[in-house]
């Protein structure tokens, strides 16, 4: 049932002394298949022919960062024995509608290749890609050993997709449904899991819409004595998250439904009951309109908690103050922005274990809001989380100084993301740029991959970011910059970049082509609404043959503009599948 | 970038976004999105939050126009989530009831613009007649119980918490106010 398949045995090989290998392929395979991460397997496969061919057979997961930079055959030839599969599609400013529909990033002509070569194919993990629901049905079917299928910001299916899944996928374990576009028919999919299924580890429905039916789900989880994960939708009600708690305790991540239901003393108690016999809990999330009259409820769960999503609780900072003392082992904390910076202090003195925090606005576009957070929230979290190394944090305002004093408190920032959520807006005691401010970030952490700036930005800030930022992989620019010198900076530093988004920047073709030595060892480059012309972008395509260049046109802007412009290195050259508005140069 | 940091804020002309090329003018093309002051502590005295407030009179700017995909926040975030100031859009809803029926119902008070037009919904959605068996009475804010029609709509509207059709001879000589 599970034929691996073994290649030939190259006899000359060992007859030829001066290539003698130091130990037999198949013990060099077995070494090599210890190496999961799969950045470490592309270095391994690059030392020399012997090992590309071990690692060419022994390899079982592959990930592919962006979809158009490799065709499913070219995959299918070099690597016969996969089983897990990673795929990215759009580019990410397709998450905020920066991208029209249609662009592409159809995974059905992956599926078709993978049906053929890949029979015992058992994960398919996807990120912004189009699935159809004749996509899931051919998955379904041509895949008997199917164990683990995530959606992640996907689009294009509809549950009726979820019930082929759930009707034939005998062997599921993970069916992991994330913040995807996703036509929502009705929440019959989970009752076409059949009452002889019993193998399901993962279940995420938290993004859908509708009811299911809850008999048929208290059932399934009822039979999955393995189910480790559980995170339900906001149908689901306070009483009925106590009867799933009950039915697996053993779960060690569960997602609530609505927390908004009036109940009485006994029920209040056997919900407390119910999360206190979770004793594997440590991730918790969903919370939808929790209050803190029933937030108490979660207590008994809180001191094992190492991951908190609160991100769709508008919860107030004394509501916040009372519950973080119960959860001294928080590692990553996810909170709205109706905390204010109160709530924050309680993070900062709550939670000495932080490492994570992200600071969602409960209202983004409210123009004449006075709450949310400042810079004294982010001060306070940073003064009493030393271990912080992951920010994202939209705020209305935030000044140099602030960021300073962040970065010396906790200089082991790996992700950096801040979000001033005013275009363009400067240090609001000072009424500098915020160029200090990002100049701090890169020159203080030393570890920083992953940076998104905003405010009020020169070329200097740029100027920073090239020089410092040795270790940057992804930079996310909006809004800032003065002039091409900007982007030319960091195209001249930032050696380790291989993501940058741009837009809304006065960046034009000499920046573009200031980066022309770079491109190729970058995953993409994605400009809007930046100063490009069709010229530059077509003398880019010129000299670099082995990156795709791609403008999206906009219908309002005029023939010479190059509104959108998406480059990216690939070995199969331009993609077939381009819709009419998309030009590949 | 020498920006000109003038008393009053930043020097819009210089960082304001435009789809077209910069240094060209090109009516046509409509500015996006337009800077406007940064908020500046409020000054304590009286007089200084007047002019203040006259200045941002005058010179107050359009109201921002929503850049797209700004700030950027996933769509699933903003279509699921609705901060508490849901009244405006959706709808306000309240229960029901009616003696001796095995159910209560639920009515959205905002689809109707007067007393008229919800009465006769609710003879409709009950198959009733209001008037000498059936009258419909209402608990208000406070709690207490109202006979519905007494004050204006609009009060009616904002302070009414359920509904209930009360029937028989409790209703009887009762009438309702409208």
């Amino acid at each position: 049932m599970d034929p691996v398949r073994k290649r030939t045995k190259d006899l000359s090989k060992s007859v030829d002394s001066a290539h003698l290998a130091p130990f037999p392929d198949e013990v060099l395979e077995k070494v090599l298949s210890l190496v999961k991460s799969h950045k470490d397997r592309s270095s391994v496969s690059l030392v020399c022919k012997d090992w590309y061919n071990a690692d060419r057979w022994s390899r079982s997961k592959i990930f592919i960062g962006n979809c158009y930079s490799v065709s499913p055959e070219i995959v299918a030839r070099r690597f016969p024995n996969i089983r897990s599969v990673t795929l990215k599609g759009k580019p990410r400013f397709s998450d905020f509608n920066l991208v029209p529909q249609n662009w592409g990033a159809d995974i059905h002509s992956w599926l078709v290749v993978f049906a053929q070569v890949y029979p015992f194919l058992e994960e398919l993990r996807l990120k912004r890609m189009v699935v159809s629901d004749e996509s899931l049905e051919f998955l379904a079917n041509s895949f008997p050993g199917f164990k683990v299928l995530s959606l992640l910001s996907c689009d294009g299916f509809s549950t009726d997709g979820l019930k082929a899944i759930a009707t034939h996928c005998k062997n599921l374990t993970e069916l992991d449904i994330q913040e995807n576009g996703i036509d929502d028919l009705g929440g019959g999919w989970l009752s076409c899991f059949p009452e002889t299924f019993v193998s399901l580890e993962v279940l995420n429905f938290a993004s859908l819409n509708s009811d299911v039916t809850f008999d048929a789900l208290e059932r399934l989880v009822s039979r999955c004595k393995a189910l480790r994960v559980l995170k339900v939708n906001k149908h689901i009600s306070l009483e009925q998250i106590q009867k799933l708690l009950l039915r697996a305790p053993q779960l060690m991540e569960v997602g609530t439904g609505s927390f908004q239901q009036e109940l009485v003393p006994r029920q209040f108690a056997e919900l407390e009951t119910a999360f206190g016999s979770c004793k594997n809990l440590h991730t918790l999330s969903g919370l939808w309109e929790a209050s803190s009259v029933y937030l108490p409820v979660i207590y008994p769960a809180c001191a094992n908690l190492t991951y908190l999503n609160l991100s769709y609780a508008t919860l107030q900072s004394d509501e916040l103050s009372k519950l973080l003392p119960n959860c001294s082992n928080l590692r990553r904390l996810w909170v709205l922005d109706t905390v204010e910076d109160k709530g924050l202090e309680a993070v900062g003195s709550s939670c000495p274990l932080l490492e994570e925090l992200r600071v969602f606005p409960a209202d983004p576009f409210d123009q004449d809001m006075v709450h949310g957070v400042t810079e004294s929230g982010f001060v306070a979290v940073s003064s009493g989380c030393r271990k912080l190394h992951y920010v994202l944090y939209f705020c209305r305002q935030m000044t140099n100084a602030a960021v300073a004093t962040i970065v010396k408190n906790c200089p082991d920032f790996t992700h950096f993301r801040l979000c001033i959520m005013n275009p363009g807006q400067a240090d609001y005691l000072t009424n500098d740029p915020m160029d200090e401010a990002f100049g701090a970030v890169v020159k203080t952490c030393t570890k920083l991959q992953r940076l998104a700036v905003s405010g009020l930005l020169t070329d200097k800030t740029f100027e920073y970011i090239g020089k410092y930022a040795k270790n940057l992989e992804t930079l996310s620019v909006a809004f800032a910059g003065s002039s091409d010198r900007g982007m030319q900076s960091v195209m001249e530093g930032c050696p380790k970049l291989r993501k940058l988004e741009i837009r809304d920047c006065p960046f034009g073709n000499e920046a573009l082509l200031s980066g022309l030595d770079k491109y190729e060892s970058m995953r993409s480059l994605w400009m809007s609404a930046c100063n490009l012309t069709m010229n530059g972008c077509r003398q880019l395509a010129k000299n670099m043959p082995r990156l795709n260049v791609e403008v999206i046109k906009d219908e309002e802007s005029d023939d010479s503009e190059a509104d959108k412009v998406y480059v990216y290195r690939s070995v199969v050259g331009p993609r077939r599948d381009a819709p009419p508005f998309v030009l590949t140069l | 970038m020498e920006s000109v940091i003038t008393h009053e804020g930043l020097n819009l002309k210089e960082t304001e976004l435009r789809l077209g090329l910069p240094g060209s003018d090109k009516p046509e093309k409509e500015t996006i999105y337009s800077l406007r002051n940064n908020k500046r502590a409020v000054p304590d005295s009286v007089e200084d939050r007047e002019s203040v407030s006259d200045a941002k009179h005058e010179t107050a700017p359009p109201p921002k126009a929503q850049v797209v995909g700004w700030p950027p926040i996933r769509s699933y975030r903003k279509n699921c989530f609705q901060p508490k100031k849901a009244d405006s859009e959706t709808g306000n809803y309240v229960k029901v009831s009616m003696d001796g029926a095995p159910y209560l119902r639920k009515v959205d008070l905002k689809v109707y613009k007067c007393y008229a037009e919800l009465l006769e919904a609710l003879e409709n959605m009950f198959k009733l007649t209001i008037g000498s068996e059936f009258a419909p009475t209402y608990e208000d804010k406070d709690g207490d119980w109202m006979l519905v029609g007494d004050v204006p709509w609009d009060m009616f509207m904002s302070s009414c918490k359920r509904l209930r059709i009360m029937k028989g001879s409790e209703a009887k000589g009762l009438g309702h106010g409208v």
